[in-house]
């Protein structure tokens, strides 16, 4: 039987501080080694993230946020229903586009994942530094969490025969 | 008296931030101000003290874009200091490495940020809608350039692998010859897009530019060259200094720069385009001629036809080398320090790129200059935007607007690279 194709995409900076989380939550989960789920980090080109979910039937997107709100807030966004608010993602470098930009240019394009969550957790330090805030750390341990169900609950549909898509 | 203002507050579709201010009195343009108000990086300090090889690596973080181009002036640079010219198949991979940058940045002006200007919509995405095969042939293009810069470069973005003397690890035939096929589609998607740009409708604006770029007794100039200009500059890379001055000025965090004595001047795809066009493959050539640009462009807003000329030659070039490949025996050239100044220049995407730097013996760098095509085009962009208003005063203030955003558009700004620079203000009295 075809496995189901997962692609877990951290997203941040792990040298400045608490934007790496999404960078820790991708590792976290790609320490599990859960079957048929693949990590991607180190995207520094926004378009490049197109290319990294195409071949997957879902996708989890994790990336700081910064948009003022307590450190450790976390957010959770089902893309295919919903937009994410142009204010809580900066770019993924001055030089590109947001996490929000690229997904509505792949809505626009048809090129969405057949799933994709995209998390956030608002960071608080940015600073030089591997050193994550532990409020931030706490929440993201919590996002872990419910990925990992998440990831078990569409590949149990799939053993099953369920239709998560 | 009758007074008009027009701002931007915050530029879109540029690299990095910046704003405009135009005030208008009586129906002449009295201010027009271009600032970054991007914060100083002061990467030339924190260069010092550090070890000569260091500096490609440090230079790559000032540009997410073009970091090849820093890479590249720096190596120049400090080989020059140490008396070692890097040739054969290390020189191509170079080059190579230099296309997939101009394949990647072009494309990506042309398509995400410089069309939708032309086509009235306000970013890609919202072009997306109503052009997505335009818009999915430039993701595919970009894409391309993304390929051979990780393929030779480690990674998309602030490369890791390129290094004093060459590279620290080179590709196998095996490798570079994957990219055949996708080059030759590239080559292909470039001629359609000089001849969709060439549809587009461009406001009629000239200017007498002095065009100032590289040039090479073989080749388009990427990576080396004398720096010459359509008004009879023709120096060595060590002159720039003695030929160019930087100039502050209050509204901006980044430099100015201009001709000695002289004014203003355009680098950029436009320059070279006007001082190279005998050096462009016939392909690259007979494009631009079916676009309907004959070999000098002075309308700045068709800047768009000839950087999707350029990008025809960068995937032809790509092509060349790829086709010739022959692996070197060493992937780099030793260079031992040597205590001197050297200079580099090559051409950025959006420009010449000149880099100097003093070295002790101990290889220690003592000084280090770095001058960014984005400085040297603020005051050209400043004078584009007062002679393209002062036209164009019968416009309203909303289109004008946009226009001067633009005007500000065609140069490709990398602001963030500037500063050691977007936001537009007309104000109308």
């Amino acid at each position: 039987m075809e496995e189901y194709s997962i692609t877990v995409v951290g997203i941040g900076n792990a040298y400045r501080s608490d934007d790496g989380i999404g960078l820790y939550v991708a590792r976290q989960i790609e320490s599990l080694a859960l079957s048929g789920v693949r990590v991607v980090e180190g995207i520094g080109d926004g378009f490049a993230l197109i290319d990294a979910w195409a071949d997957s039937d879902h996708t989890f997107v994790i990336d700081c946020a910064s948009s003022g709100a307590p450190p450790g807030t976390t957010y959770h966004f089902d893309a295919l229903c919903e937009s994410i608010p142009s204010n809580l993602f900066s770019g993924l470098s001055t030089h590109s586009i947001s996490v929000n930009e690229v997904i509505e240019l792949a809505r626009v394009l048809n090129r969405l994942p057949r799933g994709l969550i995209v998390y956030g957790i608002e960071g608080k330090s940015f600073s030089a530094g591997i050193d994550l805030t532990p409020e931030v750390r706490q929440s993201a341990n919590k996002i872990i969490g419910r990925i990992v169900e998440d990831i078990e609950s569409l590949t149990r549909h799939k053993v099953t025969g369920g239709d998560n898509a | 008296m009758k007074s008009r203002t027009i701002k931007v507050d915050y530029l879109a579709r540029v690299e990095g931030e910046g704003k405009l201010y135009v005030k208008i009195k009586d129906n002449t343009v009295a201010d027009v101000r271009f600032s970054v108000f991007e914060p100083p990086r002061f990467f030339e300090a924190l260069l010092r003290g550090r070890r000569f090889t260091e500096a490609p690596d440090i230079t790559a973080r000032i540009c997410g874009i073009c970091p090849i181009a820093y890479q590249m002036s720096s190596s120049q640079a400090m080989e020059s200091v140490c008396g070692v010219t890097v040739s054969g198949p290390l020189r191509d991979l170079r080059r190579l490495i230099y296309c997939g940058e101009w394949i990647e940045s072009h494309a990506l002006h042309i398509y995400m940020l410089h069309a939708p200007d032309f086509l009235g919509y306000e970013d890609a995405i919202t072009m997306a809608k109503d052009h997505p095969d335009v818009v999915t042939q430039g993701l595919k293009l970009k894409k391309i350039g993304n390929e051979l810069m990780v393929l030779l470069g480690g990674r998309e973005i602030h490369s890791v692998n390129p290094r004093v003397g060459g590279f620290y690890k080179v590709p196998t035939k095996e490798d570079i010859l994957r990219f055949v096929e996708p080059l030759q589609w590239a080559l292909e998607a470039s001629l359609e897009t000089v001849r969709f740009t060439s549809t587009l409708s461009f406001p009629e604006f000239e200017r007498d530019y002095e065009f100032v770029s590289l040039r090479h007794p073989d080749e388009y100039p990427i990576t080396e060259g004398r720096i010459v200009s359509n008004k009879g500059i023709d120096i060595s890379t060590d002159q720039f200094l003695d030929t160019f001055e930087e100039i502050h000025v209050p509204h901006s965090t980044s430099l100015q720069a201009k001709v000695k004595e002289r004014d203003d001047y355009l680098a950029g795809p436009m320059a070279r385009y006007c001082n190279n066009f005998d050096r462009l493959p016939e392909v690259a050539q007979k494009a631009a001629k079916e676009a309907g640009l004959s070999e000098v462009c002075t309308n700045p807003f068709k800047s768009i036809i000839v950087r999707s000329v350029e990008t025809v030659f960068a995937c032809h070039e790509a092509l060349r080398i790829v086709k010739a490949y022959k692996a070197p025996d060493k992937p780099y050239v030793e260079v031992l320090p040597k205590a001197g100044v050297g200079h580099g220049c090559t051409e950025a995407p959006r420009g010449l790129l000149y880099h100097r730097y003093e070295i002790d013996d101990a290889g220690i760098i003592k000084d280090a200059r770095i001058i960014p095509p984005t400085s040297q085009n603020q005051k050209a962009m400043e004078v584009d935007l007062r002679q393209f208003v002062q036209k164009n005063l019968d416009l309203t203030d909303e289109k004008l607007t946009w226009q001067c955003e633009q005007v500000i558009r065609n140069y490709d700004p990398c602001i963030s690279c500037s500063c050691h620079f977007l936001k537009l203000d007309i104000k109308r009295d």
